[in-house]
């Protein structure tokens, strides 16, 4: 009988791990062994990044999708049926329309979402570009802005590391360009003491920050936002007045998580290593949803995804364990329109940002085109 | 009283142990302890810091072999 892959979630990790499956198994699908299946919650994958680009229009809402059938290779049967529970102990995932799969192993590839009803006001009173339909907002908000107090809210937890500091610097450049600069002020906070939760690109941002103007409040987690008032307040007592809120909202992980008894929050915890669900021989976690102390990103989710196509291969081709995943984190950092900059790091190397570069940038806007090749397993 | 939250941020480097905390006292009840893990001297400033500003109960600290344990109770 086939050995059965079971992956839940259709964005970038899941699907990486399921176009490297198939090539590192194609004999085995090829006669039948192996069958693997994938449960998703939209047909089109999303480019994320992109939506960084979308409120500045400097990318076109259609360039940050692609059919997921499309990305996906033609082995993998799709099914846009989300999971409504996952029961680890009898390897059933049980979808919203009723249907149960069976599995030898399984990858949960969930992912995150925003939740900013979790902050009283911060629906009614804020902006984000974290979803296509935030993006949209805040880019008529943009066209509509004619000076004022900027002030640009960041929450824990939250994807996209280095995305505070990139809206920053282009909000900046935005309302250079649109000559409304010097009617404007541009507030940043960050839940902890400094700029940045990585040490050397807080202490790079700091004279660029004073270069732009930018003013900072630090130990700031937001408490609430009065949206007739217009003023955000943190637990640490603080309340600024806005007249244009831009928040990176704090994070959750997916409901059947949570639903499923598999994590607090919609975290599953996973051992660091080996990427396997704490407890389980055969349950893979993979991207935003582990509850790993790593970033929540783009590059965490290809590494950790590389990982476990070797691991899954090798366990079902030669009943053994590859190799571990190492932390490894990558990511480009856009340091205004015209400039950029990438930082790496893993569990025991630490980070070392160097100096931005309109090379690096350039770098960057390919990577917003080749990021289709990272989804299909290419690069 | 849950058991405590343990959360292992040795090597962490993004987002970090105070993050890590921040994000872990979000998920846990009034009364509820959680126990960070960092290999980063620098948490046991920040941490305190943070928990004192805001208000929760600082329960303790203690160097471990090659990092330090750190316990707070969320009080709000």
């Amino acid at each position: 009988m086939a050995k059965q892959i079971l992956i839940v979630g259709g964005g970038l990790s899941g699907t990486i791990v399921a176009n490297g499956l198939c090539r590192q198994l194609h004999s085995e699908l090829s006669s039948g062994s192996v069958a693997i299946t994938m449960l998703g919650a939209q047909d089109t994958h999303m480019y994320q990044p992109g939506l960084l680009y979308v409120p500045f229009g400097r990318m076109r809402e259609s360039e940050l999708f692609r059919s997921q059938r499309k990305v996906l290779d033609r082995r993998v049967p799709y099914f846009v049926d989300p999971a409504k529970n996952i029961d680890v102990d009898k390897k059933a995932v049980t979808t919203q329309s009723g249907k149960t799969y069976g599995y030898d192993f399984l990858v949960i590839a969930t992912g995150s979402r925003i939740r900013p009803d979790n902050i009283p006001g911060m629906v009614e009173g804020s902006h984000w570009f974290y979803d296509l339909e935030g993006a949209r907002k805040m880019r008529d908000a943009l066209t509509n802005f004619k000076g004022g107090k900027v002030v640009i809210n960041i929450n824990a937890p939250h994807k996209c590391p280095v995305a505070p500091l990139e809206i920053t610097f282009m909000m900046k450049d935005y309302l250079a360009a649109k000559g409304l600069l010097d009617k404007s002020e541009i507030t940043y906070t960050y839940p902890i003491g400094r700029l940045h939760s990585l040490e050397p690109v807080a202490h790079w941002a700091v004279p660029e920050f004073q270069r732009h103007g930018i003013k900072s409040e630090t130990f700031f987690n937001t408490k609430s936002v009065d949206p007739k008032a217009k003023t955000i307040t943190s637990e640490e007592g603080t309340t600024l007045p806005y007249d244009l809120l831009i928040t990176v909202p704090p994070h959750s992980g997916q409901q059947v998580i949570t639903d499923s008894n598999l994590g607090a929050g919609g975290w599953v915890p996973t051992v660091r290593n080996t990427l396997l669900r704490e407890g389980s021989s055969n349950v893979f976690i993979v991207g935003d949803t582990t509850n790993l102390p790593i970033s929540k990103a783009g590059s965490t989710a290809h590494f950790e995804a590389d990982t476990i196509i070797d691991n899954l291969s090798s366990l079902i081709k030669e009943d053994r364990w590859a190799r571990d995943y190492d932390g490894k984190v990558f990511c480009f950092v856009e340091t205004g329109f015209s400039s950029g900059t990438y930082v790496w790091f893993n569990y025991t190397t630490p980070p070392n940002p160097g100096p931005p570069s309109q090379m690096l940038h350039w770098f960057k806007l390919a990577y917003n085109r080749m990021y289709w090749l990272s989804a299909r397993g290419l690069l | 009283m849950s058991e405590r939250m343990k959360v292992d941020a040795r090597g962490a480097y993004c987002p970090g142990p105070l993050m890590e905390l921040i994000a872990a006292l979000k998920l846990v009840k009034i009364g509820d302890e959680i126990e960070v893990w960092s290999s980063d001297k620098g948490s046991v400033k920040d941490i305190p810091e943070w928990v004192n500003k805001v208000h929760h109960d600082m329960v303790g600290v203690t160097q471990q072999d090659g990092y330090w344990s750190l316990v707070v109770r969320k009080a709000k």
